[in-house]
């Protein structure tokens, strides 16, 4: 295994691969308990909404809720796919 | 005032109930008064794992029911005069933990003069584990090297710090991590996340890396808490572990894969 990863340059190992997912599965579940209970439900509402129109992935659609100042502001970040 | 130290994880059969008689028996080993209760109502073990079991008449239910005092309910353990264990019903179901009856009893146990109250939660995010996380003060988060298990000990990181006394009353419970059933030869081979790896993704200070240690089974097959086993990693890495969570700066052992040498490779390693 790690003769194999010497000569095949930088192979990305299974741990590396676990670390990764975990860091972004993580992030956005934190975010999901930092927000109001709706916010889950909304944010995949909102996907089926935008689904209507256009094809785009279920990770392209991300929604948040930031507080600035004595106002909520609720972010949504469509990536739509190109053409 | 007594403390509470819940034992937590929310993916079963991590390490939870080895990790709670090993924590008690450490602590009442450095001379601390320590009571450790079994909150899995319906699947008891932490008796066996204490090798109490039968010596078990009555139990948590029993007594948040009225149908026995605690002193009736207490086993005192016969190597170590200062760890008490409080087992689990077999036969109620866990809605016989409500939140009135665990304060009361916790009380009790505080005026009784225990220092520490160990709390061994039961797998999952129902009400046992809720329980008994509800009265926390420190927290031990049990937490295997692997990705279900980790994301696990987010959510109940995430449970702690919203729906815990403490939390509701703005303050919050003090947090540590434990990884058990670490394999340093496979971390260094990238097959395993590294220590490093899960305290980078949890954020939480790490009290202890138990590695993955034959000594585990053969105290459970005994019924002697593993951290008495001082012949054994995992009972000196358990020590470790409970000297940092009462404060101790402790270097890691037991992190990085064996050197076989050619004796232990002949003798078969001693582990
Ligand atoms: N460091 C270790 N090395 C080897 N085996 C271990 C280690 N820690 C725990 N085990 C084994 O893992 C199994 C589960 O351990 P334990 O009962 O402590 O987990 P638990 O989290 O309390 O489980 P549950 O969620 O069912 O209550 C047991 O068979 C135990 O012997
Ligand atoms: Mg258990």
């Amino acid at each position: 295994m790690a003769l194999f990863g010497l000569f095949s340059g930088k192979r990305k190992t299974s741990a590396a691969a676990a670390k990764e997912r975990l860091q972004i599965l993580i992030s956005h579940e934190r975010q999901n308990r930092r927000g109001p209970d709706f916010l889950p439900d909304l944010q995949r509402d909102i996907l089926e909404v935008v689904k209507k129109y256009v094809s785009v992935r279920d990770d392209h659609v991300s929604i948040r809720l930031d507080r600035a100042g004595d106002a909520s502001v609720l972010e949504l970040n469509v990536i739509l796919p190109e053409n | 005032m007594a403390t509470v130290v819940t034992v937590t994880s929310g993916k079963g059969g991590v390490g939870k109930t080895t990790t709670s008689a090993a924590v008690a028996a450490g602590l009442a080993q450095l001379g601390h008064r320590t009571v450790v209760i079994d909150f899995d109502v319906g699947l008891r073990n932490l008796d066996l794992i204490m090798g109490v079991e039968r010596r078990v008449v009555f139990d948590f239910v029993n007594v948040i029911s009225g149908e026995a005092t605690l002193n009736q309910a207490l086993i005192q353990d016969k190597r170590l005069e200062n760890l008490s264990v409080l087992a689990a019903s077999q036969t109620k179901d866990k809605d016989a933990l409500t939140e009135e009856g665990v304060g009361q009893v916790l009380g009790q146990l505080a005026e009784m003069g225990f220092e520490y109250i160990v709390c061994d939660s039961p797998a999952g995010i129902e009400r046992g584990a809720t329980m008994a996380l509800y009265f926390a003060d420190h927290a031990v988060i049990v937490t295997n090297p692997e990705v279900s298990s980790v994301r696990d000990s987010d959510r109940i990181l995430g449970i702690l710090q919203s729906k815990s006394k403490r939390a509701k009353e703005g303050g919050k419970v003090y947090e540590h991590l434990l990884i058990t059933r670490y394999d340093p030869a496979r971390v260094e081979n990238g097959e395993m996340l590294s220590k490093d790896d899960v305290c980078d993704i949890l954020a939480v200070k790490l009290i202890g890396v138990i590695p993955e240690s034959k000594a585990v089974l053969k105290a459970s097959n005994t019924g002697v808490p593993v951290i008495l086993d001082e012949n054994s990693d995992a009972g000196l890495a358990y020590g470790d572990a409970v000297c940092r969570f009462l404060g101790e700066d402790l270097p890691m052992r037991f992190v990085t894969p064996k050197k076989q040498g050619l004796f232990s490779r002949i003798l078969g390693g001693g582990d």
